[in-house]
């Protein structure tokens, strides 16, 4: 117990400090990640329901793609994909160079892509829940199309959309152990070293699983409290 | 007054105004023009590549770990149904006894990483590796394909184990009623009456579930299993071609697509009474 204990501590003997910036970089990847996956997903959700034939079929062949890869598979395209892609180019204006992509700009690029595929239906389905009278009382009262959608449909659809892109978000932060794969440092990645340094695997992968759900538990948590706060506007019943 | 004395002829509607090309049009066009080049420049590519000694060298390799995969999520779909059965009927309990271990493991395997779960069985085995031997599990855990079904089978079986106490719990309490007006045993209202109906609500996160197993399966190779991420992993490494990756995006959207309308199509056939 105290060996475990030892190897655990912070400082030199133990692989806390280690395992700590793992878990600092597991949550930045994931929020890092977050906001252009949302305003990816948003617009393609507002490309679904445009009317356009062309911009839905667009739409949906970008969906259709991410959600059918496996993750990480798409993390190996764009890891690889842009490698060779940015290499070529160099090559092609004279420079003989070899670029290496961060791990940690793949991983956000991917996770992305994934997350605004998914987010997207969260946002489509909300959008389906506004009745066609909030946007005819925007219109009735004056407001412009960006003013009605900023002042009357977005508040109703962050409300309407916030369960399932909670739901989202805690598969988004799992999916970010994938990132070490291509080797960014993250938690999976620091407890695999302690674990093949120490020879104790069962312990640090057992912490692993651990710090995940301590996460999860704290984001659950967080998401009650937005959830909360997006429905002050209704009443109880 | 006059009386009408003949039909005004038929006529044409006029003609549709010209659509005017908003912003949203020429975006919708451009991004089509965008997907059609790419989808050409990709069939063109493999085209090329299809004659290309790596494809040659690598096709029987895919197949295989085409096979690989499918029988892992084969294998982990089907040990988790079963195993999903006790734990959703141990999570609706009235007993806190088998109540609080069922919330535990469902909470556990959707919490963390499917990753983090199957290195968790594959490496931390490890650490018990005498205790394992004596009781003659170590064979068993040694081999990476054993692990990553274990670990894929605990993972589904919560997964599935909360698809289906949702299910059960949509029935409406008249279903249960009635079945005990009739003077039926529980275990018979509950596999006879309540079950079908159940399983009948949760057809579509079941098909979900598959895809997402499909898809987790690829994690499969990074613990040296060679399923056909673990095969297109190992040519990259040979060939440093990057239409390995290719060609296994085409294998996988190929499987997962197929499923996905298969699956549609079964459903809109099982759920026809249901239809409105």
């Amino acid at each position: 117990m105290t060996e475990a204990l030892t190897l655990l501590s912070f400082g030199d003997a133990g692989w806390g400090d280690e395992i700590a910036q793992g878990v600092v970089v597991t949550v930045t990847l994931a929020i890092a990640t977050l906001p252009f996956g949302l305003i990816l997903g948003f617009l393609i959700a507002l490309a679904k329901m445009s009317g356009e034939r062309s911009l839905e079929t667009a739409a949906s062949i970008f969906t259709t793609l991410f959600r059918g890869l496996p993750e990480l598979l798409t993390l190996f395209l764009v890891y690889f994909g842009v490698q060779i892609g940015v290499q070529e180019l160099a090559k092609l204006l004279g420079l003989d160079i070899t670029i290496e992509i961060n791990s940690f700009v793949a991983g956000m690029i991917a996770l992305s892509m994934v997350f605004s595929s998914y987010a997207s239906e969260a946002f489509l389905s909300a959008f389906r829940g506004i009745s066609s009278g909030q946007y005819e009382g925007g219109y009735a009262l004056g407001l412009n199309r960006n003013q009605t959608m900023r002042l009357i449909i977005l508040p109703q659809l962050i409300r309407l959309a916030l369960p399932a892109l909670g739901n989202l978000w805690l598969i988004l932060l799992k999916e970010t152990s994938l990132v070490s794969v291509v080797g960014l440092a993250d938690i999976i990645r620091q407890t695999g070293v302690a674990a093949r340094v120490t020879k104790e695997p069962f312990l640090f992968f057992s912490i692993a699983c651990g710090i995940y759900l301590v996460l999860a538990i704290i984001s659950s948590a967080g998401l009650v409290r937005i959830e909360r706060w997006s429905k002050r506007g209704e009443t109880a019943r | 007054m006059s009386i009408a004395t003949g039909f005004i002829e038929a006529r044409r509607p006029p003609a549709a105004p010209p659509r005017p090309w908003t912003g949203a049009r020429i975006a919708g066009h451009v991004l089509m023009a965008l997907w059609i080049v790419s989808g050409f420049f990709l069939v063109w590519y493999l085209a090329e590549a299809y004659f290309s000694p790596f494809f040659e060298k690598y096709a029987d390799k895919y197949v295989s770990g085409f096979i690989v995969t499918l029988q892992i999520v084969g294998v982990s779909l089907l040990i988790g149904a079963l195993l999903s059965v006790p734990v959703a009927l141990a999570r609706n309990s009235r007993l806190a006894l088998f109540r609080w271990p069922a919330y535990a493991y469902v909470y556990f395997f959707r919490g963390t990483p499917l990753l983090a779960q199957t290195f968790l069985i594959y490496y931390g085995a490890g650490s018990f590796r005498d205790a394992l031997t004596e009781v003659g599990l170590w064979t068993f855990f040694r081999d990476a394909w054993f692990c990553v079904i274990f670990a894929f089978s605990l993972n589904t079986a919560a997964y599935q184990a909360e698809i289906l106490r949702g299910a059960i719990s949509n029935v409406p309490k008249g279903q249960w009623e009635g079945a005990k007006a009739l003077g039926l045993p529980r275990h018979v209202i509950l596999f006879k009456v309540i079950i079908p109906q159940a399983l009948m609500v949760a057809l579509r996160p079941y098909g979900n579930e598959i895809i997402l197993m499909i898809k987790g399966s690829a994690i499969a190779s990074i613990v040296t299993v060679f399923d056909l991420m673990g095969e297109t992993r190992r040519a990259y490494s040979r060939s440093y071609d990057f239409q390995a990756y290719i060609w296994a995006a085409v294998f996988y959207l190929f499987l997962v697509e197929t499923l996905r309308r298969v699956w549609d199509k079964f459903e809109a056939r099982l759920t026809r009474h249901l239809a409105r």
